[in-house]
Protein backbone atom coordinates (compact mmCIF):
# COMPACT_ATOMS: atom_id res chain seq x y z
CA UNK A 1 0.00 0.00 0.00
CA UNK A 2 3.16 2.41 0.41
CA UNK A 3 2.97 3.06 -3.31
CA UNK A 4 -0.38 5.03 -2.43
CA UNK A 5 0.50 7.45 -0.33
CA UNK A 6 1.73 9.47 -2.63
CA UNK A 7 -1.08 9.55 -4.64
CA UNK A 8 -2.07 11.86 -1.81
CA UNK A 9 -2.43 15.59 -2.42
CA UNK A 10 -0.90 17.57 0.67
CA UNK A 11 -4.16 19.88 1.98
CA UNK A 12 -4.05 23.50 2.85
CA UNK A 13 -5.69 26.22 4.25
CA UNK A 14 -8.61 24.32 6.29
CA UNK A 15 -8.04 21.33 5.07
CA UNK A 16 -4.78 21.13 6.33
CA UNK A 17 -5.93 22.56 10.15
CA UNK A 18 -8.37 19.57 10.34
CA UNK A 19 -5.10 17.32 8.66
CA UNK A 20 -2.76 18.43 11.20
CA UNK A 21 -5.58 17.49 14.22
CA UNK A 22 -7.49 14.80 13.20
CA UNK A 23 -6.47 13.49 9.46
CA UNK A 24 -9.68 12.01 8.82
CA UNK A 25 -10.22 12.65 5.35
CA UNK A 26 -6.69 11.34 4.44
CA UNK A 27 -7.34 7.74 6.65
CA UNK A 28 -10.48 7.68 3.75
CA UNK A 29 -8.45 8.40 1.51
CA UNK A 30 -5.56 6.08 1.92
CA UNK A 31 -7.51 3.24 3.92
CA UNK A 32 -10.79 3.24 1.34
CA UNK A 33 -10.36 5.42 -1.57
CA UNK A 34 -7.04 4.21 -2.70
CA UNK A 35 -7.38 1.06 -1.39
CA UNK A 36 -5.68 -1.69 -3.99
CA UNK A 37 -8.07 -3.74 -5.76
CA UNK A 38 -7.93 -7.40 -7.77
CA UNK A 39 -9.30 -5.50 -11.33
CA UNK A 40 -10.85 -9.00 -11.94
CA UNK A 41 -13.58 -8.67 -9.61
CA UNK A 42 -16.82 -10.10 -11.05
CA UNK A 43 -19.94 -9.05 -10.12
CA UNK A 44 -20.58 -11.81 -7.15
CA UNK A 45 -17.96 -9.38 -5.78
CA UNK A 46 -20.46 -6.58 -5.24
CA UNK A 47 -22.79 -7.76 -2.69
CA UNK A 48 -20.26 -6.74 0.15
CA UNK A 49 -21.66 -3.32 -0.84
CA UNK A 50 -24.88 -3.81 -1.65
CA UNK A 51 -25.24 -5.22 2.15
CA UNK A 52 -23.32 -1.80 3.50
CA UNK A 53 -26.16 -0.15 1.81
CA UNK A 54 -29.43 -2.69 3.04
CA UNK A 55 -27.69 -2.24 6.63
CA UNK A 56 -28.10 1.28 6.30
CA UNK A 57 -31.39 1.23 4.56
CA UNK A 58 -32.54 -0.77 7.75
CA UNK A 59 -31.35 1.59 10.39
CA UNK A 60 -32.53 4.54 9.11
CA UNK A 61 -35.78 3.45 8.22
CA UNK A 62 -35.58 1.55 11.54
CA UNK A 63 -34.71 4.61 13.69
CA UNK A 64 -38.18 6.75 12.04
CA UNK A 65 -40.37 3.22 12.89
CA UNK A 66 -38.99 3.47 16.44
CA UNK A 67 -40.09 7.33 16.98
CA UNK A 68 -44.08 5.49 16.28
CA UNK A 69 -43.96 2.10 17.37
CA UNK A 70 -45.09 1.04 20.78
CA UNK A 71 -43.29 -2.12 22.30
CA UNK A 72 -46.28 -2.76 24.68
CA UNK A 73 -48.43 -6.09 24.28
CA UNK A 74 -51.15 -4.56 24.08
CA UNK A 75 -50.68 -1.73 21.58
CA UNK A 76 -47.99 -3.06 19.29
CA UNK A 77 -50.36 -4.22 17.30
CA UNK A 78 -52.54 -1.00 16.83
CA UNK A 79 -49.36 0.56 16.59
CA UNK A 80 -47.92 -0.76 13.51
CA UNK A 81 -51.47 -0.60 11.87
CA UNK A 82 -51.15 3.17 12.85
CA UNK A 83 -47.89 3.96 11.14
CA UNK A 84 -48.92 1.91 7.47
CA UNK A 85 -52.24 4.33 7.60
CA UNK A 86 -51.63 7.60 9.79
CA UNK A 87 -48.07 8.11 9.97
CA UNK A 88 -46.96 10.68 7.20
CA UNK A 89 -45.20 8.39 4.62
CA UNK A 90 -45.22 5.60 7.26
CA UNK A 91 -46.62 2.82 4.78
CA UNK A 92 -43.45 3.57 2.57
CA UNK A 93 -41.05 3.63 5.72
CA UNK A 94 -42.73 0.00 6.94
CA UNK A 95 -42.62 -1.27 3.78
CA UNK A 96 -39.45 -0.53 2.80
CA UNK A 97 -38.07 -1.91 6.59
CA UNK A 98 -40.00 -5.12 5.97
CA UNK A 99 -38.98 -5.73 2.37
CA UNK A 100 -35.58 -4.93 3.21
CA UNK A 101 -35.21 -7.37 5.90
CA UNK A 102 -35.73 -10.07 3.05
CA UNK A 103 -33.47 -8.39 0.81
CA UNK A 104 -30.95 -8.30 2.94
CA UNK A 105 -30.90 -11.76 3.63
CA UNK A 106 -31.05 -12.70 -0.25
CA UNK A 107 -27.33 -10.63 -0.81
CA UNK A 108 -26.29 -12.28 2.55
CA UNK A 109 -26.84 -15.56 1.00
CA UNK A 110 -25.47 -14.48 -2.43
CA UNK A 111 -22.52 -13.05 -0.35
CA UNK A 112 -21.94 -16.28 1.76
CA UNK A 113 -22.03 -18.48 -1.39
CA UNK A 114 -19.60 -16.11 -3.04
CA UNK A 115 -16.84 -16.79 -0.59
CA UNK A 116 -17.33 -20.42 -0.13
CA UNK A 117 -17.26 -20.82 -3.93
CA UNK A 118 -13.87 -18.69 -4.61
CA UNK A 119 -12.67 -19.80 -1.28
CA UNK A 120 -12.34 -16.53 -0.09
CA UNK A 121 -12.63 -17.97 3.92
CA UNK A 122 -8.88 -19.99 3.35
CA UNK A 123 -5.47 -18.34 4.79
CA UNK A 124 -5.03 -16.03 5.57
CA UNK A 125 -8.42 -14.83 5.54
CA UNK A 126 -10.24 -16.46 8.22
CA UNK A 127 -11.09 -13.80 10.64
CA UNK A 128 -12.41 -12.08 7.82
CA UNK A 129 -14.51 -15.05 7.24
CA UNK A 130 -14.90 -15.90 11.21
CA UNK A 131 -16.54 -11.82 11.91
CA UNK A 132 -18.61 -12.65 8.40
CA UNK A 133 -20.37 -15.36 10.32
CA UNK A 134 -21.09 -13.74 13.74
CA UNK A 135 -22.48 -11.11 11.44
CA UNK A 136 -24.46 -13.55 9.96
CA UNK A 137 -25.66 -15.27 13.22
CA UNK A 138 -26.63 -11.42 14.60
CA UNK A 139 -28.48 -10.92 11.77
CA UNK A 140 -30.64 -14.35 11.89
CA UNK A 141 -31.14 -12.63 15.68
CA UNK A 142 -32.02 -9.07 14.43
CA UNK A 143 -34.39 -10.12 11.82
CA UNK A 144 -36.34 -12.53 14.70
CA UNK A 145 -36.70 -10.01 17.13
CA UNK A 146 -37.70 -7.58 14.52
CA UNK A 147 -40.47 -10.23 13.26
CA UNK A 148 -42.15 -10.44 16.89
CA UNK A 149 -42.37 -6.30 17.18
CA UNK A 150 -46.02 -6.61 14.73
CA UNK A 151 -47.73 -8.69 17.58
CA UNK A 152 -49.92 -10.51 14.89
CA UNK A 153 -50.16 -14.09 15.11
CA UNK A 154 -47.38 -15.53 13.35
CA UNK A 155 -45.09 -12.71 15.22
CA UNK A 156 -46.70 -14.30 18.51
CA UNK A 157 -46.09 -17.94 17.70
CA UNK A 158 -42.73 -17.72 16.20
CA UNK A 159 -41.47 -16.11 19.43
CA UNK A 160 -43.25 -19.12 21.21
CA UNK A 161 -41.55 -21.82 18.81
CA UNK A 162 -38.10 -20.41 19.19
CA UNK A 163 -38.14 -19.52 22.87
CA UNK A 164 -39.35 -23.53 23.17
CA UNK A 165 -36.17 -24.65 21.96
CA UNK A 166 -34.25 -23.56 24.51
CA UNK A 167 -37.11 -25.83 26.73
CA UNK A 168 -35.19 -28.88 24.81
CA UNK A 169 -32.02 -28.43 27.34
CA UNK A 170 -32.20 -31.13 29.48
CA UNK A 171 -32.67 -29.60 33.55
CA UNK A 172 -32.22 -26.36 32.91
CA UNK A 173 -34.06 -26.02 29.77
CA UNK A 174 -37.22 -24.63 31.78
CA UNK A 175 -35.90 -21.76 33.55
CA UNK A 176 -33.70 -20.68 30.55
CA UNK A 177 -36.75 -20.30 28.41
CA UNK A 178 -38.82 -18.58 31.33
CA UNK A 179 -35.90 -16.69 31.88
CA UNK A 180 -35.68 -15.81 27.92
CA UNK A 181 -39.62 -15.00 28.05
CA UNK A 182 -39.95 -13.04 31.25
CA UNK A 183 -42.85 -14.97 31.77
CA UNK A 184 -44.36 -18.83 31.72
CA UNK A 185 -45.65 -17.71 28.12
CA UNK A 186 -44.57 -14.91 25.83
CA UNK A 187 -46.18 -11.77 27.10
CA UNK A 188 -45.84 -8.38 27.57
CA UNK A 189 -41.66 -8.55 29.27
CA UNK A 190 -40.99 -10.67 26.15
CA UNK A 191 -41.75 -7.75 23.23
CA UNK A 192 -40.35 -4.96 25.27
CA UNK A 193 -36.89 -6.92 25.34
CA UNK A 194 -37.19 -8.20 22.19
CA UNK A 195 -37.72 -4.62 20.93
CA UNK A 196 -34.55 -3.09 23.19
CA UNK A 197 -32.25 -5.90 21.26
CA UNK A 198 -33.94 -5.28 17.99
CA UNK A 199 -32.66 -2.02 18.22
CA UNK A 200 -29.15 -2.69 19.58
CA UNK A 201 -28.25 -5.63 17.17
CA UNK A 202 -28.18 -3.37 14.25
CA UNK A 203 -25.37 -0.89 15.89
CA UNK A 204 -23.20 -4.39 17.03
CA UNK A 205 -23.61 -5.57 13.49
CA UNK A 206 -22.26 -2.04 12.38
CA UNK A 207 -19.26 -2.48 14.85
CA UNK A 208 -18.66 -5.98 13.14
CA UNK A 209 -18.63 -4.67 9.71
CA UNK A 210 -16.12 -2.27 10.79
CA UNK A 211 -13.33 -5.12 12.05
CA UNK A 212 -14.73 -7.32 8.64
CA UNK A 213 -13.94 -4.16 6.64
CA UNK A 214 -10.86 -4.06 8.98
CA UNK A 215 -9.84 -7.70 8.18
CA UNK A 216 -10.28 -7.39 4.29
CA UNK A 217 -8.41 -4.65 4.19
CA UNK A 218 -4.86 -6.45 5.89
CA UNK A 219 -5.45 -9.08 3.04
CA UNK A 220 -6.43 -7.57 0.46
CA UNK A 221 -9.63 -8.55 -1.84
CA UNK A 222 -9.50 -12.30 -2.87
CA UNK A 223 -10.63 -12.54 -6.61
CA UNK A 224 -12.21 -15.19 -9.40
CA UNK A 225 -8.54 -16.63 -10.20
CA UNK A 226 -7.87 -17.36 -6.01
CA UNK A 227 -4.73 -16.21 -7.07
CA UNK A 228 -2.83 -13.61 -4.66
CA UNK A 229 -2.21 -10.00 -5.99
CA UNK A 230 1.78 -10.31 -6.64
CA UNK A 231 2.46 -6.71 -8.14
CA UNK A 232 -0.04 -3.27 -8.72
CA UNK A 233 -0.33 -4.71 -12.28
CA UNK A 234 -3.11 -6.80 -10.22
CA UNK A 235 -4.63 -3.98 -8.73
CA UNK A 236 -7.09 -0.90 -9.51
CA UNK A 237 -7.86 1.56 -6.80
CA UNK A 238 -11.26 1.11 -5.30
CA UNK A 239 -11.59 4.80 -6.06
CA UNK A 240 -12.96 5.33 -9.09
CA UNK A 241 -13.38 2.23 -10.61
CA UNK A 242 -15.09 -0.43 -7.86
CA UNK A 243 -16.81 2.67 -5.87
CA UNK A 244 -19.00 3.19 -9.42
CA UNK A 245 -19.44 -0.48 -10.00
CA UNK A 246 -20.26 -1.01 -6.33
CA UNK A 247 -23.01 1.83 -6.51
CA UNK A 248 -23.84 0.80 -9.95
CA UNK A 249 -24.72 -2.73 -8.56
CA UNK A 250 -26.31 -1.44 -5.26
CA UNK A 251 -29.05 0.57 -7.80
CA UNK A 252 -29.57 -2.50 -9.65
CA UNK A 253 -30.48 -4.27 -6.03
CA UNK A 254 -32.50 -1.51 -5.01
CA UNK A 255 -35.05 -1.80 -8.15
CA UNK A 256 -36.61 -5.30 -6.72
CA UNK A 257 -36.45 -3.62 -3.84
CA UNK A 258 -38.47 -0.68 -4.75
CA UNK A 259 -41.18 -2.89 -6.23
CA UNK A 260 -41.55 -5.08 -3.66
CA UNK A 261 -42.22 -1.56 -1.16
CA UNK A 262 -44.46 0.49 -3.75
CA UNK A 263 -46.58 -2.47 -5.06
CA UNK A 264 -46.32 -6.16 -3.13
CA UNK A 265 -45.01 -4.49 0.63
CA UNK A 266 -46.64 -7.67 2.48
CA UNK A 267 -46.25 -10.63 -0.97
CA UNK A 268 -43.27 -11.95 1.38
CA UNK A 269 -44.92 -12.12 4.55
CA UNK A 270 -47.83 -14.45 5.81
CA UNK A 271 -51.41 -13.35 6.25
CA UNK A 272 -52.30 -14.31 9.42
CA UNK A 273 -49.38 -11.87 10.83
CA UNK A 274 -52.56 -9.24 9.86
CA UNK A 275 -54.64 -11.32 13.28
CA UNK A 276 -53.38 -9.76 16.40
CA UNK A 277 -51.46 -12.08 18.61
CA UNK A 278 -54.03 -14.98 20.47
CA UNK A 279 -52.15 -16.73 23.36
CA UNK A 280 -55.19 -19.22 23.09
CA UNK A 281 -54.91 -20.01 19.47
CA UNK A 282 -52.37 -21.13 17.56
CA UNK A 283 -52.47 -20.49 13.53
CA UNK A 284 -53.37 -24.02 11.36
CA UNK A 285 -49.88 -23.47 9.89
CA UNK A 286 -46.92 -22.20 11.78
CA UNK A 287 -44.27 -21.00 8.70
CA UNK A 288 -41.19 -18.74 9.15
CA UNK A 289 -40.36 -16.14 6.47
CA UNK A 290 -38.61 -17.24 3.41
CA UNK A 291 -35.12 -16.70 4.51
CA UNK A 292 -35.00 -19.04 7.35
CA UNK A 293 -37.16 -21.92 5.87
CA UNK A 294 -34.15 -24.17 4.74
CA UNK A 295 -33.01 -23.79 9.07
CA UNK A 296 -36.65 -24.51 9.89
CA UNK A 297 -36.44 -27.56 7.62
CA UNK A 298 -33.33 -29.47 9.32
CA UNK A 299 -35.08 -28.21 12.57
CA UNK A 300 -38.15 -30.48 11.29
CA UNK A 301 -36.68 -32.95 9.75
CA UNK A 302 -35.34 -34.50 12.77
CA UNK A 303 -38.48 -36.54 14.27
CA UNK A 304 -36.58 -39.17 15.74
CA UNK A 305 -34.24 -39.85 18.42
CA UNK A 306 -30.47 -40.71 18.78
CA UNK A 307 -29.10 -42.47 21.71
CA UNK A 308 -30.51 -41.49 24.80
CA UNK A 309 -31.10 -37.94 23.01
CA UNK A 310 -34.98 -37.03 22.29
CA UNK A 311 -35.83 -35.95 19.21
CA UNK A 312 -36.93 -32.46 20.49
CA UNK A 313 -33.20 -31.63 21.57
CA UNK A 314 -31.46 -33.63 18.63
CA UNK A 315 -33.43 -31.22 16.44
CA UNK A 316 -32.14 -28.72 18.09
CA UNK A 317 -29.12 -29.50 17.75
CA UNK A 318 -28.84 -30.07 14.32
CA UNK A 319 -30.58 -27.09 13.84
CA UNK A 320 -27.68 -25.29 16.03
CA UNK A 321 -24.99 -27.06 14.32
CA UNK A 322 -26.21 -26.45 10.77
CA UNK A 323 -25.10 -23.11 11.54
CA UNK A 324 -21.65 -23.56 13.92
CA UNK A 325 -20.36 -25.83 11.37
CA UNK A 326 -20.19 -22.42 8.71
CA UNK A 327 -17.45 -21.34 11.03
CA UNK A 328 -15.23 -23.87 10.74
CA UNK A 329 -15.25 -24.10 7.19
CA UNK A 330 -11.30 -22.58 6.80
CA UNK A 331 -10.52 -25.91 8.56
CA UNK A 332 -12.71 -28.32 6.74
CA UNK A 333 -12.02 -27.18 3.37
CA UNK A 334 -8.29 -27.16 3.58
CA UNK A 335 -7.85 -27.28 -0.22
CA UNK A 336 -4.71 -25.11 -1.33
CA UNK A 337 -6.65 -23.99 -4.66
CA UNK A 338 -8.76 -21.23 -3.38
CA UNK A 339 -11.26 -20.90 -6.64
CA UNK A 340 -14.13 -23.30 -7.27
CA UNK A 341 -13.10 -22.12 -10.91
CA UNK A 342 -9.66 -24.16 -10.58
CA UNK A 343 -11.28 -27.38 -8.55
CA UNK A 344 -13.66 -29.79 -11.13
CA UNK A 345 -15.44 -31.90 -8.48
CA UNK A 346 -15.40 -29.17 -6.04
CA UNK A 347 -17.56 -27.17 -8.33
CA UNK A 348 -20.24 -30.36 -9.21
CA UNK A 349 -20.26 -30.61 -5.03
CA UNK A 350 -21.19 -27.03 -4.33
CA UNK A 351 -23.56 -26.54 -7.07
CA UNK A 352 -25.54 -29.82 -5.35
CA UNK A 353 -25.31 -27.91 -2.49
CA UNK A 354 -27.13 -24.99 -3.99
CA UNK A 355 -30.03 -26.94 -4.78
CA UNK A 356 -29.75 -28.80 -1.95
CA UNK A 357 -30.36 -25.36 0.17
CA UNK A 358 -32.96 -24.47 -2.21
CA UNK A 359 -34.79 -27.68 -1.72
CA UNK A 360 -34.89 -27.29 2.03
CA UNK A 361 -36.36 -23.83 1.52
CA UNK A 362 -38.98 -25.18 -0.45
CA UNK A 363 -39.42 -28.39 2.11
CA UNK A 364 -39.26 -25.50 4.81
CA UNK A 365 -42.68 -24.43 3.48
CA UNK A 366 -44.44 -27.26 2.82
CA UNK A 367 -46.29 -29.64 5.93
CA UNK A 368 -44.25 -32.00 6.91
CA UNK A 369 -45.48 -35.60 5.71
CA UNK A 370 -45.14 -37.97 2.88
CA UNK A 371 -42.56 -37.77 0.38
CA UNK A 372 -41.52 -34.24 1.97
CA UNK A 373 -40.70 -35.71 5.21
CA UNK A 374 -38.02 -38.01 3.54
CA UNK A 375 -36.76 -35.55 1.06
CA UNK A 376 -35.97 -33.08 3.90
CA UNK A 377 -34.20 -35.45 6.03
CA UNK A 378 -31.87 -36.33 2.50
CA UNK A 379 -31.40 -32.60 2.65
CA UNK A 380 -30.16 -32.50 5.77
CA UNK A 381 -28.11 -35.34 5.24
CA UNK A 382 -26.11 -34.03 2.35
CA UNK A 383 -26.06 -30.53 4.05
CA UNK A 384 -24.05 -31.99 6.66
CA UNK A 385 -22.20 -34.23 4.48
CA UNK A 386 -20.89 -31.89 2.43
CA UNK A 387 -19.39 -29.94 5.16
CA UNK A 388 -18.06 -32.57 6.87
CA UNK A 389 -16.95 -35.54 4.61
CA UNK A 390 -16.64 -34.22 1.15
CA UNK A 391 -14.85 -31.01 1.63
CA UNK A 392 -12.29 -32.72 3.82
CA UNK A 393 -11.78 -35.33 1.09
CA UNK A 394 -11.71 -33.16 -1.34
CA UNK A 395 -9.15 -31.14 0.18
CA UNK A 396 -6.95 -34.58 0.31
CA UNK A 397 -7.69 -36.60 -3.17
CA UNK A 398 -8.90 -33.90 -5.87
CA UNK A 399 -6.59 -33.00 -8.31
CA UNK A 400 -7.03 -28.70 -9.16
CA UNK A 401 -6.62 -27.55 -12.57
CA UNK A 402 -3.33 -25.34 -13.06
CA UNK A 403 -3.52 -22.06 -11.65
CA UNK A 404 -2.63 -18.88 -13.93
CA UNK A 405 0.82 -17.74 -12.88
CA UNK A 406 -0.65 -13.85 -12.01
CA UNK A 407 -4.48 -12.50 -11.97
CA UNK A 408 -2.93 -10.03 -15.28
CA UNK A 409 -2.08 -13.34 -16.99
CA UNK A 410 -5.68 -14.65 -16.40
CA UNK A 411 -7.50 -11.99 -17.63
CA UNK A 412 -5.23 -10.96 -20.39
CA UNK A 413 -4.25 -13.11 -23.32
CA UNK A 414 -0.70 -13.83 -23.07
CA UNK A 415 1.55 -11.96 -25.41
CA UNK A 416 2.38 -13.99 -28.75
CA UNK A 417 5.88 -14.46 -29.70
CA UNK B 1 -11.10 -14.23 43.43
CA UNK B 2 -12.50 -11.17 44.71
CA UNK B 3 -12.75 -9.59 41.28
CA UNK B 4 -14.18 -12.28 39.48
CA UNK B 5 -17.13 -12.17 42.40
CA UNK B 6 -17.58 -8.27 42.38
CA UNK B 7 -17.85 -8.59 38.50
CA UNK B 8 -20.68 -11.71 38.99
CA UNK B 9 -21.73 -9.46 41.54
CA UNK B 10 -22.84 -6.76 39.27
CA UNK B 11 -23.51 -8.64 36.43
CA UNK B 12 -26.05 -10.95 38.14
CA UNK B 13 -29.22 -8.05 38.50
CA UNK B 14 -28.56 -7.34 34.84
CA UNK B 15 -29.29 -11.05 34.28
CA UNK B 16 -31.86 -11.57 37.06
CA UNK B 17 -33.62 -8.94 35.78
CA UNK B 18 -35.04 -10.62 32.76
CA UNK B 19 -36.27 -13.19 35.18
CA UNK B 20 -40.77 -13.38 35.26
CA UNK B 21 -41.34 -10.40 37.61
CA UNK B 22 -43.15 -9.73 40.93
CA UNK B 23 -46.64 -9.15 38.98
CA UNK B 24 -46.09 -12.19 36.68
CA UNK B 25 -45.26 -14.75 39.61
CA UNK B 26 -48.55 -13.30 41.21
CA UNK B 27 -50.92 -15.00 39.04
CA UNK B 28 -49.14 -17.98 39.59
CA UNK B 29 -52.45 -19.52 41.52
CA UNK B 30 -55.78 -19.70 40.02
CA UNK B 31 -58.94 -21.05 41.17
CA UNK B 32 -61.45 -22.52 38.66
CA UNK B 33 -64.97 -23.59 39.71
CA UNK B 34 -65.87 -26.74 38.33
CA UNK B 35 -70.36 -26.51 38.51
CA UNK B 36 -71.09 -24.56 35.21
CA UNK B 37 -69.41 -27.15 33.44
CA UNK B 38 -71.25 -30.32 31.88
CA UNK B 39 -70.07 -34.10 31.25
CA UNK B 40 -68.43 -34.53 27.72
CA UNK B 41 -67.69 -30.16 27.73
CA UNK B 42 -63.89 -28.73 28.02
CA UNK B 43 -62.86 -25.37 28.98
CA UNK B 44 -59.77 -23.25 28.18
CA UNK B 45 -58.84 -20.77 30.94
CA UNK B 46 -55.35 -19.19 31.20
CA UNK B 47 -53.12 -19.85 34.02
CA UNK B 48 -49.33 -18.16 33.99
CA UNK B 49 -50.42 -16.86 30.93
CA UNK B 50 -50.80 -20.59 29.22
CA UNK B 51 -54.05 -22.12 28.31
CA UNK B 52 -55.23 -24.92 30.92
CA UNK B 53 -57.89 -27.72 29.15
CA UNK B 54 -60.38 -28.36 32.22
CA UNK B 55 -62.13 -31.10 30.74
CA UNK B 56 -64.99 -33.34 32.14
CA UNK B 57 -64.72 -36.54 30.48
CA UNK B 58 -67.84 -38.83 29.20
CA UNK B 59 -67.47 -42.20 30.71
CA UNK B 60 -66.70 -43.85 27.08
CA UNK B 61 -63.33 -41.35 27.11
CA UNK B 62 -62.33 -42.51 30.71
CA UNK B 63 -63.44 -46.18 29.47
CA UNK B 64 -60.83 -45.82 26.52
CA UNK B 65 -58.20 -44.11 28.76
CA UNK B 66 -57.98 -47.21 31.01
CA UNK B 67 -58.04 -49.64 28.83
CA UNK B 68 -54.95 -48.55 27.23
CA UNK B 69 -51.71 -51.28 27.10
CA UNK B 70 -49.10 -49.00 28.52
CA UNK B 71 -46.06 -50.87 26.73
CA UNK B 72 -48.13 -49.01 23.49
CA UNK B 73 -47.18 -45.53 25.20
CA UNK B 74 -44.15 -43.44 24.40
CA UNK B 75 -44.47 -41.47 27.58
CA UNK B 76 -46.51 -44.78 29.66
CA UNK B 77 -48.22 -43.26 32.58
CA UNK B 78 -52.10 -44.70 33.97
CA UNK B 79 -55.13 -42.71 33.30
CA UNK B 80 -55.04 -42.51 37.32
CA UNK B 81 -51.49 -40.93 37.65
CA UNK B 82 -52.53 -38.17 35.29
CA UNK B 83 -56.24 -37.85 37.41
CA UNK B 84 -56.98 -36.94 40.94
CA UNK B 85 -58.78 -40.04 42.56
CA UNK B 86 -62.15 -39.94 43.14
CA UNK B 87 -62.40 -37.08 40.57
CA UNK B 88 -60.99 -38.78 37.44
CA UNK B 89 -63.88 -37.36 35.00
CA UNK B 90 -61.75 -34.33 35.49
CA UNK B 91 -58.67 -33.95 33.35
CA UNK B 92 -56.83 -30.75 33.86
CA UNK B 93 -53.78 -30.29 31.60
CA UNK B 94 -51.29 -27.48 30.24
CA UNK B 95 -52.95 -27.09 26.88
CA UNK B 96 -49.62 -26.41 24.89
CA UNK B 97 -48.15 -29.10 22.76
CA UNK B 98 -44.84 -30.90 24.49
CA UNK B 99 -43.35 -30.61 21.17
CA UNK B 100 -42.68 -26.95 20.27
CA UNK B 101 -45.47 -25.05 22.18
CA UNK B 102 -48.52 -25.17 19.93
CA UNK B 103 -52.41 -25.38 21.40
CA UNK B 104 -54.02 -28.89 19.63
CA UNK B 105 -57.54 -28.98 19.19
CA UNK B 106 -59.55 -31.13 21.41
CA UNK B 107 -60.69 -32.99 23.14
CA UNK B 108 -62.75 -35.58 20.86
CA UNK B 109 -60.18 -34.39 18.10
CA UNK B 110 -57.64 -36.99 15.97
CA UNK B 111 -57.53 -40.95 15.82
CA UNK B 112 -57.66 -41.35 19.85
CA UNK B 113 -60.32 -39.40 20.86
CA UNK B 114 -58.17 -37.01 22.22
CA UNK B 115 -56.13 -33.51 21.36
CA UNK B 116 -54.39 -33.25 17.98
CA UNK B 117 -52.20 -30.63 17.35
CA UNK B 118 -52.54 -28.82 13.89
CA UNK B 119 -48.65 -27.27 13.65
CA UNK B 120 -47.29 -30.85 13.42
CA UNK B 121 -49.40 -33.95 13.68
CA UNK B 122 -48.76 -34.69 17.29
CA UNK B 123 -51.66 -36.98 18.38
CA UNK B 124 -53.00 -37.47 21.99
CA UNK B 125 -55.34 -39.77 23.64
CA UNK B 126 -58.22 -38.88 26.13
CA UNK B 127 -56.13 -38.78 28.97
CA UNK B 128 -53.82 -36.49 27.15
CA UNK B 129 -51.31 -38.97 26.89
CA UNK B 130 -48.89 -38.77 23.65
CA UNK B 131 -49.76 -41.41 21.27
CA UNK B 132 -48.45 -40.29 17.80
CA UNK B 133 -46.47 -37.74 15.78
CA UNK B 134 -43.21 -35.76 17.15
CA UNK B 135 -43.96 -34.42 20.14
CA UNK B 136 -41.72 -36.53 22.82
CA UNK B 137 -44.08 -36.44 26.10
CA UNK B 138 -47.36 -36.20 27.01
CA UNK B 139 -49.61 -32.97 27.98
CA UNK B 140 -48.48 -31.51 31.27
CA UNK B 141 -50.45 -31.73 34.24
CA UNK B 142 -50.37 -28.80 36.10
CA UNK B 143 -49.81 -29.04 39.94
CA UNK B 144 -53.59 -28.28 41.13
CA UNK B 145 -55.72 -29.30 44.08
CA UNK B 146 -59.16 -29.57 44.88
CA UNK B 147 -60.32 -27.28 47.43
CA UNK B 148 -64.06 -28.48 47.43
CA UNK B 149 -66.10 -31.22 45.59
CA UNK B 150 -66.09 -28.79 42.28
CA UNK B 151 -63.58 -26.49 42.95
CA UNK B 152 -60.05 -26.46 41.60
CA UNK B 153 -56.88 -24.39 42.36
CA UNK B 154 -54.41 -24.74 39.95
CA UNK B 155 -50.80 -23.81 40.49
Amino acid sequence: MAEHQGSHTQPVGAGKWWDDRLPIARGVKQLILDYPTPKNLNYWWTFGSILGAMLIVQIATGLALSMHYVPNAGLAFDSVEMIRRDVNGGRLVQAVHSVGASMFFLALYIHLARGMYYGSFKAPREALWLLGCTIFVLAIGTAFFGYVLPWGQMSYWAATVITNIFAAIPVVGEPIMEWLRGGFAVDNPTLNRFFSFHYLLPFVIGGIVVLHIWALHVPGNNNPTGVEVRSSRDTISFSPYYLAKDLFAVVVFLIPVAWLAFFAPDILGHADNFIPADPLVTPPEIVPEWYFLPFYAILRAIDFPIWFIDSKLLGVIIFGASIVVLFFLPWLDRSRTRSGRYRPLFRVFFWIFVVDFLMLMYLGSRLPEGIYVTLAKLGVLYYFVYFLIILPLLSRYETPRPLPASISESVLPPARS
Amino acid sequence: MGTIGAVLGGVWPLINQLNPDASVLALSTVDFDLTPLQEGQSVTIKWRGQPVFVTYRTQKQIDEAKAVNLADLRDPQTDADRTKPGHEQYLIQIGICTHLGCIPHGPGEGEFDGWFCPCHGSQYDSAGRIRKGPAPRNLVIPPYRFTGDKAITIG
